[in-house]
């Protein structure tokens, strides 16, 4: 069973409608007996970084995420749920769960912010089984403004340029984060999906 | 670099398709999940919805509709329509919209814009804004076009961004259904004045107008309704049009 963390926040359906299309069993939770016995993590998430990280707090769950992770459970963070990976967010200067080393930066202002809309991912880590079957800039759907600046540069497994490049997919051992909504992108996000299934988990 | 996104529009009521749809089997042709399966299969970026009558009977209808549309489609799709309250936006976001257009609602009571944004984020609240010329300038009309508020789009465009609009869907009803053209003029002066994306709609009639309205025009997407319902060209044929007019899209 894949658990789809349940914090409080918005269109956590949209990932569940996602992996259901893939016939892949999953429950949407906060209880942590659940979350403990899954078999992988999912932390999806629209909306600001203070909210969120308060709503995990506020849940207990922020530590529950952790230890789960460093014991070495799956986990795929998706946009908000991505960057809150990270040790800190410029989005409200707010602390993550820094499972990530790195930081959370708003993006260049000389854009349209936020970036909404169809983007490529230029694939840095062709070796990674996640890109399975998605070829080199292939399109995902972005609603961000904000983005993850990952310290060790072997985690960025993806980028993108909206102004600036910026790591728009991180992997690193059994941690997942894509800035972008598979659930929302098409064919390319649900083989993204597919991959951090079969790959991941 | 981010691609110029191509989206249809389903004009609905009672739960029906309303625009006549000649691509699909006459006994589909009004099924909006079907036909939003469809455009979806065929490559467009996003969806549109409108609920053009919006009645308190239509609401269960529309939001049925949207928690189908969600469990088969695999992009993202906006909501609209007698959006009057942030209970409103909360039930069609629920049910599974990534995004809810707000237009009469928002000029009755300006603070509704706010009030969403800050509840929902500013990415999920789009700006619903028909425009008509009048005199020398572009009015605000309400009411399905119906009602001429006397504001200038210029000006509401830019308080409601100020307010926590993400997105504005800017339709001229000036082009609408002439299928002349997109109101370029229009959409350059609201994209001049505002930081936010631009869906440019109301107009389309051949793949040309889609170049003019992202070059001249400088929206960040178009929309288009019969055009594509009556299959008078494909999804496919305007954004190959496109690229091989070196504008960026999703291929």
């Amino acid at each position: 069973m894949i658990a789809i963390i349940d914090y409080g926040i918005n269109n956590l359906d949209s990932v569940k409608n996602a992996l259901d299309k893939l016939t892949i069993p999953t429950v949407v939770t906060r209880d942590p007996k659940i979350l403990k016995q899954s078999r992988a993590l999912v932390l999806p998430g629209v909306g600001a970084a203070v909210t969120g990280m308060q709503n995990l707090r506020e849940s207990e769950l922020d530590q529950l995420i952790i230890n789960e992770v460093n014991d070495g459970k799956p986990i795929l963070g998706i946009c908000l749920g991505m960057q809150l990976l990270m040790n800190w967010s410029n989005e409200g200067d707010v602390d993550c769960l820094g499972v990530i080393n790195g930081t959370v930066e708003k993006l260049a202002n000389n854009m349209k912010v936020p970036q909404i809309g169809w983007n490529q991912v230029q694939i840095m880590n062709a070796q990674s089984p996640l890109f399975t079957d998605i070829p080199n800039e292939s399109n995902f759907y972005f609603v961000h403004s904000y983005y993850c600046k990952p310290t060790d540069e072997i985690t960025i497994a993806g980028t993108t340029t909206y102004g600036q490049s910026f790591c728009s997919v991180m992997a690193k051992k059994n941690i997942v984060g894509v800035q972008f909504h598979p659930e929302k992108s098409g064919k390319a996000g649900f083989q993204l999906l597919r991959n951090f299934i079969n790959y991941f988990t | 670099m981010l691609t110029k996104r191509i989206i249809p529009c389903l004009d609905m009521t009672e739960g029906k398709v309303v625009k006549g749809i000649q691509f699909v089997n006459f006994r589909d042709a009004g099924d909006p999940v079907l036909l939003a399966k469809k455009y979806d299969e065929q490559g467009a970026d996003e969806l549109v919805f409108l609920d053009i009558t919006a009645t308190v009977d239509n609401r269960n209808i529309l939001l049925d509709v949207v928690k189908r549309t969600a469990r088969e489609v695999t992009i993202p799709f906006t909501v609209g329509g007698g959006i009057r309250t942030k209970e409103d936006m909360q039930r069609v976001l629920r049910a599974g919209a990534d995004k809810v257009g707000v237009n009469t609602g928002g000029i009755n009571r300006p603070e509704l814009i706010s009030e969403c944004a800050q509840s929902f984020g500013t990415q999920c609240v789009v700006l619903s804004l028909d425009a008509k010329r009048v005199g020398n300038q572009w009015n605000v009309m309400i009411n399905g076009g119906r009602t001429d508020t006397g504001i200038s789009a210029i000006e509401w465009a830019k308080q409601a961004v100020k307010r926590g609009a993400g997105e504005i869907l800017l339709t001229s009803i000036d082009t609408d259904g002439m299928k002349q053209g997109f109101n370029v003029e229009l959409t350059k002066a609201v994209a001049k004045v505002v930081n936010v994306p631009i869906i440019a709609s109301g107009g389309a009639g051949k793949l040309e107008d889609f170049k003019d309205i992202f070059t001249e025009g400088k929206a960040d997407a178009a929309l288009a309704a019969s055009l594509f319902h009556f299959g008078e060209c494909s999804i496919k044929e305007v954004k190959t049009y496109l690229r091989d007019n070196n504008i960026s899209v999703r291929l």
